[in-house]
């Protein structure tokens, strides 16, 4: 499975509270979710980004709240991956059970650039972005988490059982 | 190599004689916990995934806490949602309107949640149940459905970070203080994936309502739960509520950290957190420039009983500032209705504050005081991302009870042991 788009680009401490706004958390709707997030930081992400695109965090990225709308919110609006220096635990798990793929690595992280396109394997962890032709190995999942994404997200992997 | 009191919880709850940290387990649950903004997306994954029946009808708890009573028609519909799954599955312990409280100042104090406990709740501040001496930590609704379907989830068991406290807090010093402080000392991420254990002869000196305010911000240094070793205080806390049994753990001699930080607690001050993260910290005596147009008092984090207390004993025959909006949320019922037995509620009108039933309203920007673009609000709450509490352009300033009722007074960031 591999991802590949164009660069969006956040700093540290990327909280759940702007991913998606608690004013919103009155839906479920994954579309109506998408058309506001990152709005509380960023205006234009809703409009400009399209299917495939890639999100790039530093440290600590979803960080504060609980709510599965975050991940969710992100996932819908098309992104395919999340790179980042360090996820906050609850969005990291959030992620697993919904289907949106994250990655760990802080090189890559540090190195790409807003609008840049990248390509993510997520077999193997590597991504490289072909803006500038650098290549970075991201950290993969252990095996257990694998399990869970291929089975396509924990509910499913429940139902396997 | 010895566990710790979080390792030794997991370790007994998987079935497992020893656990290390990084090691991947199935535990059993005691308690799974939803609320009104998660429960509806864990409704729709449990039904999507087909399960028509819950592991056990006494081990769920949904409160409705975040928009109640509801706000707008959405929320009306997904407090409706919670509502038929609580009557189809017959959970006991739903909580609506009338019995609701914030969840985690509620299961506590209904003695839902007890020592040894493995809780897990689709909201952050999940790590609350740590003060009684249980693991306890939040999740997302995917999490919750399937705890809900099948009494188990997995988790990473996470290393530690140690807490030794010692000493006792001065006058106007509280719980909220000290959490505060630690997260200033080891930032948003400090405790990222681990347990914060908090031990020492400090501990003694640390009432239930002080412990609970401090695990409930254990999420705000990027913990997976935050513990207490159980002790007198834990007993007597305990003892009459609810039909749980206590299991009390404790860490091993040898167990193992990845640091200790020692902290006296008779060196702190009243501390509060700038915007725009609950880091920023700063002593209360800083913010005489900083003029607010806004306080609330209350939350999962301070709205219990000696919060109130608190903020009783400084707004008492006061009035608050002109220009400042005061807003005084009891955390459960039961402590609205004591405020209104011990005389408090009248003392907060006649100072010029208003006083809410249960909500979390506030705290999240949800309603029950939203803020505009360019205002300030001290706030007693857990956390002053930007927008958290309103306009992207509004600014929250974290800080105790008695540190928020004496900037009421004031009309800007005032040190209590000053008023």
């Amino acid at each position: 499975m591999n991802a590949k788009g164009t660069v969006f680009k956040y700093p540290d401490n990327v909280d759940t509270d702007v991913i998606i706004p608690a004013r919103y958390l009155n839906s479920q709707d994954g579309k109506e979710l998408a058309s506001h997030c990152m709005e509380d930081i960023d205006l234009e992400f809703a409009k400009k980004v399209n299917e495939g695109d890639i999100m790039v965090g530093g440290w600590n990225f979803g960080c504060g709240s609980s709510r599965e709308h975050a991940p969710l919110a992100i996932k819908c609006s098309g992104i395919s991956c999340v790179i980042a220096k360090s996820f906050a635990r609850i969005f990291y798990r959030n992620s697993i059970n919904i289907g949106l793929p994250i990655l760990e690595c802080e090189p890559a992280a540090d190195a790409i650039e807003a609008g840049h396109t990248v390509t993510v394997d997520f077999d193997t962890g590597v991504i490289v972005d072909e803006t500038t032709g650098q290549q970075f190995q991201g950290e993969p999942f252990p095996a257990f988490i694998q399990e869970i994404i291929k089975a396509g997200g924990l509910m499913k992997s429940i139902r396997k059982q | 190599m010895g566990m710790t009191m979080t390792q030794k919880i997991l370790a007994a709850h998987a079935g497992l004689t020893t656990v290390k940290a990084g090691q991947l387990i199935n535990a059993d649950l005691d308690i799974v916990l939803g609320n009104d903004i998660t429960t509806p997306v864990a409704i729709n994954e449990f039904n999507k995934a087909g399960f028509d029946g819950v592991f056990h009808k006494e081990k769920i708890a949904i409160v409705l806490d975040h928009f109640v009573p509801n706000k707008d028609i959405k929320s009306a519909t997904q407090s409706k949602q919670c509502r038929e799954f609580a009557n189809k599955y017959d959970i006991l312990n739903f909580f609506d309107v009338g019995q609701m409280g914030i969840e985690h100042a509620l299961l506590p104090e209904k003695g839902i949640v007890t020592a040894g406990d493995c809780v897990i709740g689709a909201d952050s501040h999940t790590c609350t149940y740590g003060a009684l001496g249980a693991f306890s930590t939040g999740v997302g609704s995917t999490d919750m459905a399937a705890g809900m379907a099948t009494g188990k989830a997995w988790f990473k068991v996470p290393a530690a970070i140690k807490f030794e406290l010692t000493g006792k807090f001065g006058p106007m010093v509280s719980g909220k203080d000290l959490i505060l402080h630690i997260i200033g000392m080891i930032g948003v991420d400090g405790a990222l994936y681990r347990s914060m254990e908090f031990t020492g002869p400090g501990v003694a000196n640390l009432t239930m309502d002080d412990r609970l305010c401090i695990c409930n911000m254990a999420i705000e240094a990027g913990a997976k739960n935050g513990i207490f070793p159980v002790d007198e205080v834990t007993r007597s806390y305990m003892k009459g509520r609810g039909s749980r049994t206590p299991v009390e753990y404790a860490a091993d001699p040898d167990a193992e950290y990845e640091k200790t930080y020692t902290i006296d607690l008779s060196t702190l001050v009243p501390t509060v957190s700038w915007p725009h993260l609950p880091e920023n910290t700063h002593p209360a005596s800083e913010g005489a420039d900083i003029a607010i147009d806004q306080v609330v008092i209350g939350s999962c984090t301070n709205g219990r009983l000696e919060d109130m207390e608190a903020a009783y004993n400084i707004l008492n025959g006061k009035k608050v500032a002109k220009g400042v909006r005061a807003i005084i949320i009891p955390g459960t019922m039961e402590v609205y209705k004591e405020c209104i037995l011990r005389g408090w509620t009248t003392a907060f009108i006649d100072a010029g504050c208003i006083v809410s039933t249960p909500t979390c309203g506030p705290c999240l920007g949800g309603y029950m005081g939203v803020l505009a673009d360019g205002e300030r609000c001290v706030s007693t709450t857990n956390r002053n991302f930007v927008g958290r509490m309103g306009h992207t352009g509004s600014e929250v300033y974290l800080a105790s009870p008695a540190t928020a009722a004496a900037s009421a007074i004031t009309g800007h960031i005032t040190d209590p042991r000053t008023v």
